[in-house]
């Protein structure tokens, strides 16, 4: 394509300017400016004023007062908010080791040879795709104390172990993660196995036959092979697990006694339910920067693991 | 494929993976059960498949009095404005501002492109309050159109990012030959750069769609309580109201879910590209 082409001129027309693109014309800046509206709007300007609010009192409606750093020292003071920040810390670390697990497995598992891998595959990738909340709704029931589990346990004469599942502040954290972590396991399996198609074949293949040597082969061969696939696997789970909302909400509503609420919870009964706005801020404020700082020691670590493969 | 016998261990390894599945899928099997039971075969044998007289009639009721405004019937007519106007907008706007990106190459645009690289990755929770604020003067809440405009911005960055990458990889011989041809800049962008990006618009339309379709804390904060409610708010209220009728809580949480399952289903390949290769651009 010559440059020489001489392009009849338009409103638009600006001089040329070398790149890849240097042949076309470019596009005007009136194309990208909705967009750059909602970027600055969304993303930076409204954090930007969430982060003042932060400091303030205010209750929605009437004037604010700046209070200083009070809010931050209430979440350090109280039982709740430290708590929730705990739970999401757990919720989050477990959940992300369990669906790299679980996942990787199913993914190992899948890959070749069995005859019905596709619809095993759509199985458990199926619940990835489904409401969060409606998904948790179902869990609900199947822990209730009439429930599916409790009712099958004491099917295969395991009554001792009927339990109520989620009024119980020590199991229904873990009931919660047993949820997230079934929803979401698929979504890391069709990831891992995206990265398993650049593995040779027969290099897994070997590796699922033979006892021994297959662990050897597996850690040599394909770990380091997908390597990326456990890069975007982790950024994505640590991000969702620390921003968990929907399963805790529709499961136990933070309780029972406080002992399943999360950051995210905790920023919506705040602010949305208690009307305090300053205060809801402050939390969404200590989640942004747990998750960024979080983000990035985990973009740093991948990042480190993989040059050294 | 000469290298994958199926061996005996294959067998062993087939046998215990469908079984996995099928504990797996377990919550499926109650959902569908237990939304065509009768209040009565509930309580009486909540395991058992109801294959005997299956209780459509639950799936009426959730449809009509279900939630507290106009029932799930309602709900699902709100999600389907909610996801497909919000998709729509979202295509239009993130593929013209990423056109504008990925063409120009002056440090402006690349800036901009950090922009929103920065905003894919930092989460908006803080940005709630602002918003919400801003959209309760301007009388956004519990409209359609306002939580379309929050949805197209929320999800833009994600969206731009893909479609950078993709338009990036593009050759731009066919927009200088419509441009030679005479086609004005908006005629080159829909006639001809749209319909090149239909693979990547695709993928950006299941992941958005997905999302909206499946959001319930944005719509519970800008919608609850109103008659818009999506799916998500209408099966709450649902519960909160209904606590122990199950059946008719699952009826209204298929209604939910049966039309993205029914996508899945048929579209599966672009789903599995979407969520396993899209991320990576």
């Amino acid at each position: 394509m010559s440059r020489r082409i001489t392009v009849p001129g338009g409103w638009w027309r600006r001089r040329r300017e070398d790149g890849p693109a240097g042949g076309a014309r470019k596009p005007p800046w009136t194309l990208a400016f909705v967009g750059v509206v909602l970027l600055i709007g969304m993303h930076f300007a409204a954090p930007l004023s969430g982060g003042v609010y932060a400091f303030t009192d205010w209750d929605g409606f009437n004037s604010a007062n700046f209070v200083g750093w009070d809010n931050f020292r209430e979440i350090m003071d109280s039982q709740v908010q430290r708590n929730a920040l705990l739970h999401t810390l757990v919720l989050a670390a477990c959940y992300l080791v369990l669906v790299n697990v679980v996942g990787l497995v199913l993914a190992l598992a899948l890959n070749r040879t069995l005859k019905s891998r596709n619809v095993l595959r759509t199985l458990f990738f199926a619940p990835a795709v489904l409401s969060p909340l409606a998904v948790s709704y179902v869990w609900q029931y199947m822990f209730t104390y009439d429930g599916a589990i409790n009712r099958m346990l004491g099917g295969i004469a395991l009554d001792s172990l009927r339990h109520e599942w989620l009024g119980d502040p020590s199991t229904a954290i873990w009931c919660v993660l047993v949820v997230m972590v079934w929803q979401h396991s698929g979504q890391a399996m069709i990831i891992y196995l995206a990265g398993l198609q650049g593995v040779a074949d027969e290099l897994e293949e070997a590796a699922v036959i033979d006892g021994a040597r297959t662990w050897m082969r597996l850690r040599r061969v394909t770990l380091p092979l997908l390597a990326p696939a456990f890069t975007i696997v982790s950024t994505l789970m640590l991000i969702s697990g620390l921003r968990v909302f929907d399963q805790v909400y529709a499961l136990t509503g933070g309780g029972p006694v406080y002992s399943t609420e999360t950051l995210a919870t905790q920023v919506y009964q705040q602010t949305f339910v208690e009307g305090r706005f300053g205060f809801g801020a402050s939390i969404a404020m200590v989640m942004t920067v747990l998750i960024s700082i979080l983000g990035i020691v985990n973009m740093m670590y991948q990042r480190r693991r993989e040059r050294r493969l | 494929m000469g290298a994958f016998r199926y061996t005996s261990r294959s067998f062993v390894r087939e046998l215990a993976m469908i079984l996995a599945a099928m504990l797996f899928s377990l919550p499926f099997y109650f959902l569908i059960a237990i939304s065509l039971k009768s209040d009565r075969q509930l309580t009486r044998e909540p395991l058992k498949p109801p294959l005997a007289d299956p209780n459509w009639g639950n799936y009426a009721d959730a449809w009509s009095n279900g939630g507290t405004t106009g029932g799930m019937g309602r709900a699902f007519f709100n999600t389907v404005i909610i996801t497909v106007g919000s998709v729509v907008c979202l295509v239009l706007v993130s593929s013209m501002t990423a056109y504008v990106i990925a063409r120009r190459t002056s440090k402006l645009s690349n800036g901009l492109y950090v922009l929103f690289v920065i905003g894919f990755i930092m989460p908006a929770t803080l940005g709630l309050v602002p918003v919400y604020v801003v959209m309760r003067s301007a009388g956004l809440l519990a409209t359609y159109h306002g939580i379309i405009i929050l949805h197209t911005a929320g999800i833009l960055p994600f969206a731009v990012f893909l479609y950078v990458g993709f338009i990036r990889a593009l050759p731009t011989e066919y927009e200088e030959a419509a441009q030679v041809d005479g086609a004005g800049m908006l005629r080159t962008f829909f006639r001809v750069v749209i319909p090149l990006l239909r693979p990547i618009t695709t993928t950006v339309a299941m992941l958005s769609g997905l999302i909206v379709w499946n959001d319930f804390f944005i719509a519970l904060i800008f919608m609850s309580g109103s008659s818009i409610g999506t799916l998500p708010v209408a099966l709450n209220s649902f519960v909160n109201e209904n606590y122990t009728q199950w059946n008719l809580v699952f009826a209204g949480a298929t209604i939910a879910i049966l039309p993205v399952l029914g996508v899945f289903v048929v579209a599966q390949r672009q789903f599995v590209r979407g969520l396993a290769g899209g991320i990576r651009g």
